[in-house]
């Protein structure tokens, strides 16, 4: 049976003039989105992952490619088709991008009366809206007076009003401290279920993939440098660059002089929060040297990666393989 | 002989009743001319939202000649027109058309500046829900820009006002022209300190309600 993708971008190349010099922002990209899911998009800054999302309703034209949402070719679209499709789209942003002299309310009627509803009948659905994202009490608050948090839920509500298909988050967590970010991935994870809009969510924080994506992208230096299940990317990436991103903040190890291999540990949630490595010392009377940790413990489970410095003992070391190979963990060699 | 205090009282309302009429009327139509030009300065940029340079650069340029002849020129200049609209070149009346033809691009231009501080991240937002050039105008950009604009229509009433006064040279009449009259060609200096001092109190009043209706109207103020 074919997938059913309510994204599909094919052989997609974007490039930037300006003074005659020319950039190339995306090149060769091709993704398929699945209706319904939670799709993530991780790079770092500059990597084009904003300009990717922008070519998905053409607020960036690509310079070659094809983007299809629905069935529909946008590249294909005249400008008043594509205002028309882009209503099927909404679209969140870091800095909400709210109208500063329109109150909450007013914020989430602007969809609606940009395609004709009648003042009434958008202000009740706003207040719908408003209710949804937990808001109900802020109506007629100016977005000056609230918080980033929630900001953002207006600006979640708002691009909600049309009852979009696809909503396009572009680093909507970024801006917001790690409590909000929480709050604000919950209610996308809820909205998804409960509406089954498709979430494609681009960002720079691993933990934002992680929590709420099924699957990922990652993108570097205008390249998909490798895409499937989060857990799969996550947890064995292949490509360096991949690797680079993921394992940016384990960098320094360079530094660390001895003589044993270097074993990365990636702790996917597989295993419980069961002493392993302490285990594992006691049980082979081995003394290895921590070297650099990252591991946090959600609903009882190990999450991040490790890196430990192996003793210089060949056997030995198949033994600790093998131990660790019992207990599911996957793991790989540092160079 | 000098004149009572009454006498320059009277002098003094007729004056500024002139002045006013000169003021508010030309403000008002300057701004009917000044506020689309502007308008269309800003969307055609070629950061704007539906860039056109040809448009751009020719509305640029007449608004800059324009712009660049000084008032008192002008208002000799324009005379064929004023006497054409108006039927005569003394007056209040006929100070009207000099003053919104040299107000109208200043306008044009206040305007384009308070409409180009309006978050480009809002427009992209507008965008992406589907606006229209004409929906993003109306409903984004001139409501975003409400208070800038009204600071800048406080700043070009006063502009006006000014202006108004200098026509006096040319029998424009108001306040600047009685100033001229009695002061500058009789020697009355009793009369022109009184016109000055209500100029003065009037673009204080001005100035100061604009700055207040503005931020009164600006919700970005907690």
């Amino acid at each position: 049976m074919k997938e059913d993708y309510i994204i599909e971008i094919h052989d997609l190349n974007k490039t930037f003039t300006s003074e005659g010099k020319s950039i190339q922002v995306l090149d060769n990209i091709n993704i398929s989105i699945r209706r319904g899911e939670i799709f993530g998009i991780i790079g770092l800054s500059g990597a084009g992952k904003s300009t990717l999302v922008r070519c998905m309703n053409l607020l960036e034209r690509p310079t070659a490619g094809k983007v299809y949402v629905d069935g529909q070719e946008m590249t294909a679209l005249t400008e008043k088709e594509l205002r028309t499709a882009r209503q099927s789209i909404g679209m969140i942003f870091q800095n909400f991008n709210l109208l500063m002299q329109r109150t909450a309310l007013d914020n989430v009627c602007f969809p609606l009366e940009l395609v004709g509803m009648k003042k009434k009948q958008a202000r009740e659905k706003a207040r719908e809206l408003l209710a949804t994202v937990g808001l109900s009490d802020k109506e007629d608050e100016y977005p000056a007076r609230l918080s980033g948090g929630q900001k953002q839920r207006v600006a979640i509500a708002r691009a909600l009003a049309t009852n979009p298909k696809v909503l396009l988050c572009d680093e909507i967590t970024s801006a917001l401290d790690p409590t909000t970010t929480q709050s604000i991935l919950e209610l996308l994870k809820d909205l998804n279920q409960k509406l089954g809009v498709t979430v494609i969510v681009i960002t720079h924080q691993m933990k934002v993939i992680e929590q709420i994506c099924s699957r990922v992208a990652i993108i570097d230096s205008s390249h998909i440098e490798e895409i499937g299940t989060v857990d799969e990317v996550f947890r064995r990436p292949k490509t360096a660059a991949a690797k680079r991103l993921l394992y940016s903040r384990g960098e320094h190890i360079d530094k660390f002089t001895g003589r044993g291999k270097l074993l990365r540990l990636v702790f996917d949630g597989s295993s419980t929060d069961r002493p392993i490595i302490a285990e594992m010392i006691l049980k082979f009377g081995v003394i290895v040297n921590i070297a650099y940790a990252d591991t946090k413990n959600i609903d009882g489970r190990m999450y991040g990666h490790m890196i430990l410095q192996l003793p210089e003992d060949e056997g030995l070391v198949e033994q600790i393989l093998g131990y660790l190979d019992d207990e599911g963990i996957s793991y790989s060699e540092e160079g | 002989m000098s004149l009572t205090f009454q006498q320059i009282m009277k002098l003094m309302l007729s004056g500024l009743l002139e002045t006013l009429y000169m003021t508010i009327i030309s403000t008002a139509a300057a701004y009917i001319i000044g506020l689309p030009v502007g308008v269309l300065l800003t969307v055609t940029d070629k950061d704007g939202i539906k860039p056109n340079k040809t448009l751009n650069t020719s509305i640029g340029f007449v608004v800059n000649v324009l712009r660049s002849v000084p008032f008192i020129i002008l208002l000799v200049a324009v005379m064929p027109i004023t006497r054409a609209i108006v039927g005569t070149t003394i007056g209040s009346s006929a100070t009207v058309v000099p003053l919104v033809i040299a107000a109208a691009p200043y306008i044009a231009r206040m305007v384009e500046s308070s409409i180009k501080e309006v978050d480009r991240g809002v427009i992209e937002a507008s965008h992406s829900m589907g606006a229209t050039t004409l929906q993003i105008v109306l409903k984004v950009l001139i409501p975003e820009a409400k208070p800038s604009l009204l600071l800048g229509a406080a700043i070009s009433i006063t502009t006006i006002l000014s202006y108004s006064a200098m026509a006096g040279f040319v029998g424009g009449g108001g306040l600047g022209d009685i100033a001229i009259r009695y002061g500058y060609n009789l020697g009355k200096t009793d009369v022109m300190l009184v016109m000055v001092v209500v100029l003065v109190a009037i673009v204080q009043l001005f100035q100061a309600f604009g700055g207040w209706f503005s931020r009164k109207n600006d919700r970005r103020i907690r």
